[in-house]
């Protein structure tokens, strides 16, 4: 009964986040003062020398209108761009690659922030919470302050100032690795994999400094409080070893609370993610939002931005959904 | 770390950040972002204390400058966001039952939105031309969900005492327990709060700057950075125009985090003895 209630809640929560993020991706753009057709006009009117006559500029404005899908009231647009994301998948054509697709070039540029956003958040939760358990645990040795401190400077620096420093040591003072991001073209050889590794170290290296300092002090402060628990003590005073007591009985509890938290900081992180790819120029959603806000290519911004929020929502939802196989208290209520 | 050494270090960073950004431009007679004022890509040198860049602006004016107007918007934006995260969070965990449900589930999904996909969109949409007060606006929209949720489960905790059946007993509105038994015991919170959104607002600000979609001639922070990396300062030898705002952005934000946790833990403790 309990976990049904759960899913539910969860789900429907999903779904809310769904219809937040895109109802005001939606709107807010359209309650700027600025307007991307006329922009888009005005910049053809100056390559064409001002030559186009106003029944051309009529027909182009018309056009362009309903390429953008900015035809009709609010309303029925905010309907029909309803439905063209979430049954068809359908952004409209890219606008400086016409007629090609946004969704085609988002679906190549997707796995690369996935895979990336995937592989360093795992690392950095997994790693940063070990540490923490130990500067936790141990809380009153001098190892542990030096951990401590090690998380207290990490989590305030920003993404991007990570990104510079990294860029600064490895790539300017000490090149060992590329400034920016060139992947190999052609088949997945060993080669390739190898290439892919190589340049996406020093992305990968900031985002999981990013998330450590986090992890660190997050688990730190859990454990500690935990390791006060009476049911630690017991455990203590029946002569339970104390490495037990460290994984079964502090880390199994202490992790819960860094589960939700994780869930809930994924946009953050995604946030983080996507200016990382713009400083490496990584070929991912974040270099295709740079490069779209570059060419006023609005079909593929607004595609990668709702795309991003999809991602997002769904990463937290499987986060949440995982939940229960953890706490078995939801299980069993 | 001991607590009070945090708060200490953090205070010490945060009141020479302060009085020196506040201070200093009163004895600088340049408006530091005009262009072509000095000669380009000077060295070091008691005229230019940190030399001039690609731009010919002084670079360590420039500075002063961003420090402070990325902590005044800072300060600003988040004294707004503080007060709705307040309002927001306490209602919630007092009032409970479906109020509280509807306004967490709000929350929670501005906390799980990613926020600079949508920034980004609207600062493509204008372009430079935004001006400072409405990507300050923007940023209240998007700061004040984490103080609610944790404010809220503060409330919640509070609503169970006796005191306040008391208070109701006795006749009190809602609002005024609210205020005036409720809001005390998330006072020091609220601090906390207040110094990290402080934090999240300068952050978020720079790094929509550094892709050069805030206002970039504005001084702030990320803007030096966006037109360091613009003009390659690296290529070119220019490291002081990286490394200034970069030692200056990590100091300030480390002032601020130790500041916060800092006076978090000695509250906590102090709560304990009582």
């Amino acid at each position: 009964m309990g976990l049904v209630q759960y899913i539910t809640s969860r789900v429907g929560a999903y779904l809310l986040v769904l219809f937040i993020g895109i109802t005001i991706t939606f709107f807010l753009p359209r309650m700027m003062p600025s307007d991307p057709i006329e922009g888009y006009i005005a910049q053809l009117q100056s390559q064409a020398g001002q030559t186009l006559s106003p029944e051309a500029l009529e027909s182009l404005r018309n056009s362009l209108r309903e390429l953008y899908g900015l035809k009709g009231s609010l309303l029925t647009q905010y309907f029909s761009y309803i439905k063209r994301v979430f049954l068809t998948f359908d952004f409209g054509p890219s606008l400086t690659a016409y007629p090609k697709p946004v969704s085609e070039t988002i679906l190549t540029a997707l796995p690369w922030t996935v895979g990336l956003l995937m592989t360093t958040t795992l690392l950095s939760w997994i790693i940063g919470n070990l540490v923490g358990l130990i500067a936790g645990f141990f809380h009153n040795r001098r190892g542990a302050t030096v951990l401590e401190v090690l998380g207290v400077v990490l989590y305030p620096i920003p993404y991007y100032i990570l990104a510079l420093v990294l860029i600064l040591l490895f790539a300017y003072v000490w090149p060992i690795f590329p400034l920016s991001t060139t992947i190999l073209p052609g088949p997945l050889t060993l080669e390739k994999i190898g290439n892919i590794l190589y340049n996406s170290f020093l992305p990968g290296l900031t985002l999981v400094l990013a998330g450590f300092g986090w992890n660190i002090l997050g688990m730190k402060s859990l454990a500690y409080s935990t390791k006060e628990e009476a049911y630690v003590t017991f455990a203590r005073l029946k002569g339970v070893p104390p490495r037990a007591i460290m994984t079964s009985y502090v880390f199994r509890n202490a992790l819960l609370p860094q589960v939700t938290a994780l869930a809930l900081s994924i946009g953050t992180i995604f946030s983080g993610a996507l200016l990382t790819e713009v400083l490496f120029s990584y070929p991912g959603l974040g270099l295709l939002v740079r490069t779209a806000v570059g060419n006023g290519d609005y079909n593929m911004l607004y595609g990668t931005i709702t795309i991003s929020i999809i991602a997002v929502a769904t990463a937290a939802l499987a986060i949440d959904l995982l939940y229960p196989l953890l706490d078995p208290r939801i299980r069993y209520r | 770390m001991n607590s009070n050494l945090r708060l200490k270090i953090g205070l010490a960073i945060l009141t020479v950040f302060t009085i020196g950004s506040l201070l200093l431009p009163f004895f600088n007679t340049v408006d530091p972002s005009q262009q072509g004022k000095y000669l380009k890509n000077l060295p070091m040198s008691s005229a230019h204390l940190l030399g001039t860049n690609s731009l010919g602006q002084d670079t360590f004016w420039f500075l002063v400058f961003a420090i402070r107007n990325s902590l005044l918007l800072g300060v600003a934006v988040s004294l707004c966001s503080t007060i709705i995260s307040v309002l927001v969070g306490l209602s919630a965990g007092y009032i409970g039952g479906w109020y509280d449900r509807v306004v967490m589930l709000i929350t929670d999904s501005f906390i799980t939105i990613p926020i600079l996909p949508i920034l980004i969109v609207l600062g493509a949409l204008v372009r430079g031309s935004t001006s400072f007060f409405s990507i300050g606006l923007i940023l209240v929209v998007f700061s004040w969900a984490w103080n609610s949720r944790t404010i809220r489960s503060i409330a919640l905790s509070v609503r169970e005492r006796e005191f306040i059946n008391m208070a109701r007993f006795s006749g009190m509105s809602t609002l005024g327990i609210i205020l005036k038994e409720v809001f005390p015991y998330v006072y020091a919170y609220t601090v906390v709060g207040f110094i990290n959104s402080i934090l999240f607002v300068i952050n978020t600000e720079a790094a929509l700057a550094v892709i050069g979609l805030s206002n970039v001639r504005v001084p702030t922070l990320g803007s030096i950075i966006f037109w360091a990396l613009n003009y390659n300062a690296l290529f070119i030898g220019q490291f002081t125009w990286v490394v200034a705002p970069v030692v200056a952005t990590v100091l300030l934000f480390l002032g601020l985090f130790l500041t916060s946790t800092g006076y978090n833990e000695l509250f906590a403790l102090r709560r304990g003895r009582v």
